[in-house]
């Protein structure tokens, strides 16, 4: 028993060693470097212990612009992109000709780098000298003045960052959704035939309840996902994200740390445990909410 | 209500190119089945029961031939439209809807002039759990219940919508041996109280006899035989028949018509008046033979089987197709076996031969 033990403590020593210097201890540091103001890593000095770093965070227009964009891209793109992707997902399952072209088409995203869809997205949006951008163009047919995605307005700049973001994640969710859709047992769907189901019924009552663990999954990792998002903003928006009003709350924290205004670690590790907090709020809400919602 | 089928017809097509023919499922079944009645579709397990039950409920298209409810063709309607109550093999409950829920999903799926008050269908869901007696279990959910409750709360949520036909797929395969002779019983009652024609698909021969007013033996997709039970046991059309019902199983001899005598090996065993030389099936129910001493049929005794009421001599014998003769005598008789050989007279009414080419019955 005594040998067993000292096994499995054994088998767990990789995972525990690199969860422990990687993860385990810079988070403590972090949450430490929170309350030290004026932390400097060159010398390791700091000179006070306090909330000095949460007030100045929490007041800094460039975080709140941060914070308010992060929580209007959570709003819009997890709930979109999931209903999306049921959607597609529930159509994939149910044709038959194609479908392997469509699942390989539907997934293409999820393999292409963040920066190249970055480059698809400027030749549909981004103005030129030479070019309004793709979009204006089908825009020009119906009459609509030349908007300029990337560096005009706040609601243009936003709804590009948003279907980006949704275009982004979206691949994953369908994947997991059709396997989920695929594996709901086919009698249930026999039963509810036999019955004279209406098909929006039979997707409501009998699909979406099955794979309402998928989905539940989905929207916590959506979520938690949406909240980190910082470098979907970069490819549209370039580093300078204070600049174009775009920041998120990880872009505010790289910026602290290494950007142009870098240098205050204090500040970033107090923006981080805010980040930490709110994320960590979401989830049990979400858990709370899903306990009358899934079924296992 | 008369359910007719003509030439009913199912085959799949074949997975593979190099076999160009599919597989015949059903084959050509030409059945009528009057209003009312209980039916059991009995045959081995893959010879198209089930699909013939989906054909049925509408769930599979047939290939050929018609299927009409009451004169009505429905060969072509979709399973919704043909007021079929459909109870799955392994039920197919709704996890996620308690019992209730359940019973009343077909209800709820009536739109238009036939949509119910939410009191309507309330009461319709209880009038069917009474029927099957699970209107305590009406909060659960189908994981919290036994095999044998989720099995009425699927009949009732087959009946609920007041079913033309009910089908019902293997409906005592999941339960224990002491629960399934209690809900063939069952099945039965809540038939005859409602008095909808009901097909139920198995593979047991004793269940299918014991409540059908009707049984229908198919095999590789080949009607065998229709009948009421008592009739097709006693006369069965062929050797598969013959072989396939009864419990324990038919004994099966190699035999020979001579001379208007029915012979096993070298003993005359019955006679045959009238009937043509040719070689034969015998067929001898286990309770069709009667210990006699001055008799012909002799078989070399294995051991006795004591089971109260009667016995079972468990024998041997040379043209016998299986390994062992099984005989079932009153139990008074015991003090007649003695080791050895013991000799027979065999009941010429429990007795049938079909030809050896054709398999086809002869009548003598």
């Amino acid at each position: 028993m005594k040998n067993n033990d000292l096994k499995g403590w054994l088998y767990l020593l990789p995972a525990i060693i690199f969860l422990g210097v990687f993860l385990v201890y810079p988070l403590i540091d972090v949450f430490i470097y929170s309350f030290e103001e004026g932390y400097n890593f060159a010398s390791g000095t700091y000179s006070g212990v306090g909330g000095f770093n949460f007030a100045y965070v929490l007041r800094d227009p460039y975080f709140l612009q941060a914070l308010k964009n992060t929580l209007i891209l959570v709003v819009i793109t997890v709930p979109a992109s999931t209903a999306l992707a049921l959607l597609i997902s529930v159509g994939l399952s149910s044709i038959k000709a194609l479908k392997n072209l469509f699942q390989t088409v539907y997934f293409l995203p999820y393999v292409t780098n963040t920066l190249a869809v970055g480059l698809v997205f400027m030749i549909l949006f981004k103005q030129t000298p030479y070019t309004n951008g793709f979009v204006n163009i089908v825009l020009g047919f119906f009459g609509v003045a030349p908007i300029d995605f990337i560096g005009g307005p706040y609601w243009a700049k936003m709804l590009v960052l948003c279907l980006y973001t949704i275009w982004v994640v979206i691949p994953f969710k369908i994947i997991v959704l059709t396997g989920a859709i695929a594996s709901v047992n086919p009698i249930y769907y026999n039963a509810a035939k036999v019955d004279g189901t209406s098909r929006w019924r039979v997707f409501t009552k009998i699909t979406l309840p099955m794979i309402s663990p998928t989905v539940f999954y989905l929207i916590i990792t959506g979520f938690i996902g949406a909240f980190k998002a910082y470098s979907d903003a970069v490819a549209l928006f370039g580093t300078d994200l204070n600049a174009s009003e775009m920041n998120t709350i990880v872009g505010y924290i790289y910026d602290m740390l290494y950007g142009n205004s870098g240098g205050y670690p204090s500040f970033a590790s107090a923006a981080a445990v805010i980040l930490f907090v709110i994320v960590l709020t979401i989830t049990c809400i979400n858990l709370l909410v899903s306990k009358k919602h899934v079924h296992y | 209500m008369k359910v007719t089928l003509q030439n009913l017809t199912k085959i799949y097509p074949s997975r593979s190119k190099k076999e160009s023919k599919g597989v015949v499922a059903v084959n050509d079944f030409n059945i009528e089945i009057a209003d009312g009645q209980l039916v059991g579709l009995l045959g081995p397990s893959g010879c198209g029961k089930s699909t013939m039950l989906n054909l049925l409920s509408g769930l599979q298209k047939p290939t050929g031939g018609k299927i009409l409810f009451d004169g009505d063709d429905v060969t072509n309607l979709p399973p919704e439209n043909r007021g079929v109550g459909l109870v799955f093999q392994s039920y197919a409950l709704y996890p996620h809807l308690t019992v209730k829920q359940n019973i009343t999903f077909p209800l709820e799926n009536r739109r238009g002039k036939d949509k119910l008050s939410k009191d309507e269908m309330n009461s319709m869901a209880l009038e069917a759990a009474k029927l099957v007696q699970i209107e305590s279990l009406m909060d659960r959910k189908p994981g919290e219940l036994s095999g044998g409750q989720q099995q009425r709360v699927a009949i009732a949520r087959a009946i609920v919508k007041k079913p033309r036909i009910l089908l019902l797929d293997e409906p005592l395969s999941n339960l224990d041996a002491r629960l399934r002779l209690q809900t063939r019983e069952e099945i039965r009652r809540i038939q005859r109280s409602t008095g909808i024609t009901t097909v139920f698909v198995t593979h047991d021969q004793e269940e299918a006899m014991s409540i059908s007013d009707l049984i229908i033996v198919m095999k590789d997709g080949v009607l065998q035989q229709v009948g009421k039970p008592q009739e097709v046991y006693d006369n069965p059309g062929n050797l598969f028949v013959a072989k396939f019902l009864g419990t324990p199983p038919v004994n099966t001899f190699d035999g020979y018509v001579k001379d208007g005598g029915l012979y096993i090996g070298e003993e005359r065993v019955l006679d045959a008046a009238g009937v043509e030389d040719c070689d034969v099936n015998v067929a001898i129910r286990p309770e069709g033979f009667e210990i006699n001493p001055q008799s012909a049929f002799t078989c070399t005794v294995d051991r006795v089987e004591v089971m109260g009421r009667d016995i079972s001599i468990v024998s041997t014998h040379e043209f016998s197709h299986n390994p062992l003769v099984r005989s079932i005598i009153g139990s008074e008789n015991v003090n007649d076996v003695t080791e050895g050989n013991v000799k027979f007279d065999v009941k010429k009414n429990k007795t049938c031969i079909f030809r050896k080419d054709t398999d086809e019955r002869i009548f003598f």
